[in-house]
Order: structure tokens, then C-alpha cells, then sequence
């Protein structure tokens, strides 16, 4: 089934897009199958994550840019990928951002994906990247990528957005909560929404302030804040020369939309020519494979190991009579071992 | 790998707005484990099948106190087959009068559920229609 299907993903059925990516997002063998052949066609698309605390707009400025993004490049095809959590409890999930999106309901060029987080910690779904990459394939220039709402470390998006926007609200917190680690530091535009609120002034102050502090740090130890997050060296020796613009804007009525939507273009435009595109591209790749080797490399490893052994190991230590320390190392052993013999 | 998950849209076509009963369903498929997208008020029956369409999902739940259940229910059904998902499970909820039930029922309605319905009973269902699918 998955080549013809893959042929009409191609030829812009957006039936088969939504087939496949449903089977991606299940991890089936038809979605690997389709993933592998994808991958190959990817590398052209804008990827924009939009990451902020709940309730912060992140769903309507979502909505409002996708509307400006296809009047400006109305050749461009838009992508919506929308992250809600999962229940803890039961693994259902009340997805509900395409509430906010009701204004892109008419253009066929727009298509709105939402996903559960099924379990996920970082903000985003297991298999968000992987659904980024269908939709690249499948030719959409633009990819908004919106995280569950973020509390201060759910950084995910960075590795594989080129743009990450950060979305806060008048009122979250003073002068040392913008500069603590964490979700700030992950910006490339800082947004601060529903600034028709009272504070958004002093909002603005705050963030401009950490933005500078970092900046004259980046300057000083010619570094920057990304290369905390991105091992690949290339990135580290470019990218000191962004600053990241703060911006107001009120969403819902698509007030600061127009220079939000500068913004992104620019930042663009500055990730080319700075050869960070490029750089990001590599580190995205990078860290994908690093982490679904070590996704592989678990499911390896309860597979090669009895349940029993690890449950007596941990009983053990809960008695005290070996470390935990001990306990791992055993296990360990006994993985290696065991998947040794396997493949002899 | 990963277990598949039930996916359910639930929306509510056309001017009532009276959008509890979705929600009261809306959470209890949530609860029961279901992966639900909920649209909001006012929906037409083109854009209820474009977003079934986007989210690929097995089930679609519509709600309706308005009366003019005989005139949105048929136009989901053609919209959602015009766009090649045939095999997508309609359930109706609602104030449905005992006349039109039978209709709507043979128009291709699997279900339809009035006032004091159990949530669990709504969710039994959607299992067993979707694995009898599959």
C-alpha cells in the first residue's frame, strides 16, 4: 500500500498525507517504511516552533500567522503541527487547539495536524519530528510547530525548529525569573502576547534586559546560549550574531502580526547567510538519530534482559544489600552479554 | 510499537450554541483513553470533513440541539465521502426526534444518543465500531 500511497502524497492528496502521517505517528512498518523514503526528500521547508506557558496564545498567534505567512509567500504551503499532553492516567488526550485556528478552515494550502504528547516530556510528541518531516516531502514551505504549553524546561523544540518563538504573557513573573535557565534562553523571537494587558511594558523591559545580559555574554566568551543544547560544533563558532527581537502583540486581533512575521522572514534570511540554516539542519539530524538511538538501544535492552532479573536486582538494593550503582552495572553486563550471544 | 489510539473528532455543526453535551462527551472519551479533537461551535458540514480529513481520524461525533439535524447530518455524510473517508464512524448526539432516528440511522448514522445517555455506553460503542472496522 505505501508507494501508491506515497504517489499521491506527492501529488498533493492531502488524504494520503493525512494516511501516512497518522501511520508515522504510530510508528507502523508502512510509517517507517514511508519515513525512510520521505527523509530523502526533505531539507526545504521553514521549521518554526512556538513554545510558551499555557494559556499564553500560543494556538491563536499560531492561527494568525499562518494566515499572514500565506498572504506574503502565497506559494508556499502552510503546515500545522499542534502538541497537546496526553493524560498521565488513562493515555487519552482532549486535543483542542484547532479551536483557536477557525480562520484557516477555508484555505485548502493550510493543513492542521494536532497531536498527543502520548507520554512525552519535552513539550513535544515523540514522533513531532518525524510528522515535520512528512509534511516537508510532502512540499509545505512553512511548518509551525506549537509545544504543549511550556513551563521553564521543556526545550525540545529547539533541536529541530531553525526558528524557535517563545510566547509569555504581561504578568508571569519578575526580573529573575527571565533570567533563570530554561525556556527563555531558547529563543530566537521572544513574543510577549495579549500586550493589551496591563505590565506588558514592564514584560518587555525584562526580557530586553536578559536578552542584553546574554548577549554581552555571548560577546565576551564568543558563545552562545544554543550550544548548551546542540553538541555539533559548527554552531557554535556562528551563530553569536543573532539578537533576538521582543515583540507585542495582541493575537486575536492580529495586532504586531505583520512585524512578527518580519521577524521570522529575517531570521530566515540571517540563518542563510550566516550559514546556520545549514549548521541547524546538521544538528537537527544529529540529535534525532542520537535519540532514537537511545529509544532503540532501551527497547534492546528490555527485550535482552528478564523483567525478573531487574526486578530481584532492584529488590536487592532496596534491602540494602548492593548499590543501585551495582545494580545497573549488573544489568548492564548482562545486556551486553546476552545481545553478544544473540548475534554470534 | 505503539499502541494505536482511537482518534475522535467532536464538533458541532451549525447556529446552537449549546456545546456542554459535547464537552461532557469530549471528556469522557478523553478518560477512556481516546485521542479527541474538539472544534468548537458553529461548524459547517465542509469544514467538519476538512478537519476529519487533516486529523485522520476513525470517529466523528456531532451534536446537535438546533432541529436542523436532518439537514446537516445528511451533508457531513456526503462531505466526508466526497473526500474519500468512507469509513469513518458518525455518531449523533443530541435532541433527536424518534421520527427522524430511523432516517438518520439509514442515511449511515451508527449511533445516536438523547439526554441522560452513559458516557460509558458511548464509549463501549465507539470501541466495538472501530475495532469491527479494522
Amino acid at each position: 500500500m505505501t508507494s501508491a500511497l506515497l504517489d499521491s502524497l506527492r501529488k498533493g492528496n492531502r488524504l494520503a498525507l493525512s494516511r501516512v502521517l497518522s501511520q508515522v505517528e504510530n510508528g507502523t512498518e508502512a510509517g517507517l517504511t514511508a519515513l525512510d523514503e520521505l527523509f530523502l526528500e526533505t531539507g526545504t521547508a521553514q521549521k518554526i516552533g512556538i513554545t510558551g506557558p499555557p494559556g499564553s496564545g500560543k494556538s491563536t498567534l499560531v492561527n494568525a500567522l499562518a494566515r499572514e505567512l500565506r498572504q506574503r509567500q502565497p506559494d508556499k504551503k502552510v503546515a500545522i503541527i499542534a502538541v497537546d499532553p496526553s493524560s498521565p492516567f488513562t493515555g487519552g488526550a482532549l486535543l483542542g487547539d484547532r479551536v483557536r485556528m477557525l480562520d484557516l478552515q477555508d484555505d485548502k494550502q493550510i493543513f492542521i495536524r494536532s497531536m498527543a504528547s502520548r507520554g512525552a516530556l519535552g513539550g513535544l510528541a515523540e514522533q513531532t519530528e518525524a510528522l515535520s518531516q512528512v509534511f516537508d516531502a510532502a512540499g509545505y514551505g512553512f511548518i509551525l510547530i506549537e509545544t504543549v504549553g511550556a513551563g521553564q524546561s521543556e526545550v525540545d523544540v529547539v533541536n529541530l525548529a531553525h526558528t524557535t518563538i517563545v510566547v509569555d504573557t504581561p504578568g508571569t513573573g519578575d526580573d529573575i525569573q527571565s533570567i533563570k535557565a530554561g525556556i527563555l534562553e531558547i529563543a530566537d523571537i521572544l513574543v510577549v502576547n495579549k500586550a493589551d494587558r496591563p505590565g506588558a511594558d514592564q514584560s518587555v523591559t525584562h526580557l530586553r534586559n536578559m536578552v542584553e545580559m546574554g548577549y554581552a555574554r555571548s560577546i565576551n566568551n564568543g558563545k552562545h546560549h544554543l550550544e548548551d543544547f546542540q553538541e555539533n560544533s559548527e554552531h557554535k563558532t556562528t551563530s553569536a550574531h543573532w539578537v533576538p527581537p521582543i515583540l507585542k502583540t495582541v493575537a486575536c486581533e492580529f495586532t504586531g502580526i505583520q512585524e512578527l512575521t518580519d521577524a521570522i522572514l529575517t531570521h530566515a534570511a540571517h540563518l542563510r547567510q550566516s550559514g546556520q540554516w545549514h549548521a541547524k539542519d546538521q544538528a537537527a539530524i544529529r540529535a534525532n538519530i542520537r535519540h532514537q538511538l537511545i529509544a532503540g538501544l532501551l527497547s534492546d535492552f528490555n527485550q535482552n534482559v528478564p523483567v525478573e532479573m531487574i526486578d530481584s536486582l532492584i529488590e536487592q538494593a532496596q534491602k540494602r544489600a548492593i548499590s543501585p550503582n551495582e545494580a545497573v552495572r549488573v544489568l548492564l553486563t548482562y545486556n551486553r552479554n546476552n545481545s553478544l550471544e544473540s548475534s554470534e | 510499537m505503539t499502541e494505536k489510539k482511537i482518534r475522535v473528532l467532536i464538533a458541532k455543526p451549525g447556529l446552537d450554541g449549546h456545546d456542554r453535551g459535547a464537552k461532557v462527551v469530549a471528556r469522557a472519551l478523553r478518560d477512556d483513553g481516546m485521542e479527541v479533537i474538539y472544534t468548537g461551535l458553529r461548524q459547517t458540514p465542509e469544514m467538519i470533513a476538512e478537519a476529519a480529513l487533516q486529523e485522520d481520524v476513525d470517529v466523528v461525533g456531532l451534536s446537535i440541539l438546533s432541529g436542523a439535524h436532518n439537514a446537516l447530518v445528511p451533508q457531513v455524510i456526503a462531505d466526508l465521502r466526497a473526500n474519500g473517508q468512507t469509513d469513518v464512524v458518525l455518531f449523533l448526539g443530541g435532541i433527536i426526534p424518534e421520527d427522524d432516528i430511523q432516517t438518520l440511522l439509514e442515511q449511515g448514522v451508527y449511533k445516536i444518543y438523547g439526554p441522560g445517555t452513559d458516557t460509558r455506553e458511548v464509549c463501549k460503542d465507539i470501541r466495538e465500531a472501530v475495532k469491527s472496522k479494522a
